[in-house]
């Protein structure tokens, strides 16, 4: 039961993150591309949990809270980069 | 293990997924910038916190407990969602990017 | 008085002690020494980025508003679902919401909650900071979205910081 519903889940996201990966080719602005990397790393996040899920151990935790957080500051100093033309003034 | 906790287990996998792959789908046929904007903030973000709640539930089925990290990534994820796409939605702004003709009303410029 | 101990911030203070103790694998004793110095010593390094002292003053309100705002995170999305599954055409635009709350941490609040909320994305707060821009993904009535923001989140956000 768990583990079907497991798989359709995987394969869900799996699916988004290749919808996310043709809009971060596409384009067409530079802010597309911003909000497609954005999107993809929750989408890894989603992806990494139910592989811990899966296998039924908890180390993964961790490296999901680590993108999480490295994910947002990237984004952020992405956007940033494009609004100013620097990151740090 | 409990059938009714197995069912809502599977369930909120089933809509997590459902919502990440709603906002990918968004981000791929909306057809402006500020459009895409909106799934990807919502609906991403709503999927991958009943992924979470899942993994948590499932975990304490096991009996393992709960683990930390993930009310922390869930929190993290709730608190960065609105200002990444505040900042991307500001950087937009500044470039001037395409937006669909239907739209009303016009960002301002300062 | 806890500002001359080195704590100018005792909220946030808090919150990286709590943070640390979470993040650390289990509490103990080095865990809470840790997170005592990190309580200490961040706030004091990043003194100069918090222009003004936070000022919550009715703190209980706050989890009766993060209930009613995860609970409209729901029903977003779930109206952002069907817009995107449906073939008809959004219809955006850019409003500009007067804003009538004072505190800088309060219109942060109500900027990151209209984004996460019914389709709408705050994009930009002026410099005054008296309006903000929001991009509204599926509108009919302009007025209507403003009254709804306004009866239904500052009001209780003026209440909280008043």
């Amino acid at each position: 039961m768990i583990t079907t519903a497991l798989h359709i889940t995987i394969a869900m996201v799996t699916l988004a993150a290749v919808l996310n990966v043709f809009r971060l080719i596409k384009g067409p602005d530079a802010p597309d591309r911003v909000l497609a990397l954005d999107t993809l790393y929750v989408n890894a996040i989603a992806l990494i949990i139910l592989l811990g899920i899966t296998l039924g151990t908890r180390l993964y935790m961790e490296s999901a809270l680590l993108i999480a957080v490295m994910g947002f500051v990237g984004t952020v100093a992405m956007a940033k980069y494009l609004k100013r033309g620097s990151v740090i003034e | 293990m409990n059938p009714v906790v197995e069912y809502l287990i599977a369930g909120l996998l089933l809509t997590g997924g459902a919502f990440t792959l709603i906002g990918a789908i968004g981000l791929a046929r909306m057809p402006d910038f500020y459009t895409r904007l909106h799934a990807p903030t919502k609906a991403t973000t709503v999927g991958v916190g009943a992924i979470i709640i899942a993994s948590v539930a499932y975990a304490s089925s096991q009996g393992a407990g709960i683990d930390t990290a993930e009310v922390l990534i869930t929190v993290f994820l709730f608190m960065t969602a609105p200002v990444s796409a505040n900042i991307m939605a500001k950087s937009a702004m500044h470039l001037d990017v395409k937006r669909m003709p239907e739209t009303r009303g016009k960002p301002w410029d300062q | 008085m806890l500002a001359r101990i080195g704590l100018p911030q005792p909220f946030l203070s808090l919150v990286l002690f709590i943070v640390w103790q979470l993040l650390s694998d289990g509490i103990s004793g080095g865990s809470i020494v840790m997170g005592l110095i990190l309580a200490w010593v961040l706030p004091q390094v990043t003194r100069g980025f918090w222009p003004e002292r936070p000022a919550i003053v009715k703190g209980w309100l706050v989890p009766l508003y993060i209930l009613r705002v995860l609970l409209d995170i729901v029903v977003a999305s779930l109206s952002v679902a069907r817009l995107v599954l449906s073939t008809r055409k959004p219809r955006p635009a850019f409003i500009s919401y007067p804003i009538s709350l004072e505190h800088p941490l309060a219109i942060t609040m109500l900027a990151s909650t209209i984004s996460l909320t019914p389709g709408t994305v705050s994009t930009d707060v002026s410099d005054d900071q008296r309006i903000l821009l929001i991009h509204a993904l599926d509108v009919d009535d302009e007025q209507d979205i403003i009254d709804t923001i306004r009866r239904r989140y500052e009001k209780p956000l003026q209440e909280i910081f008043q």
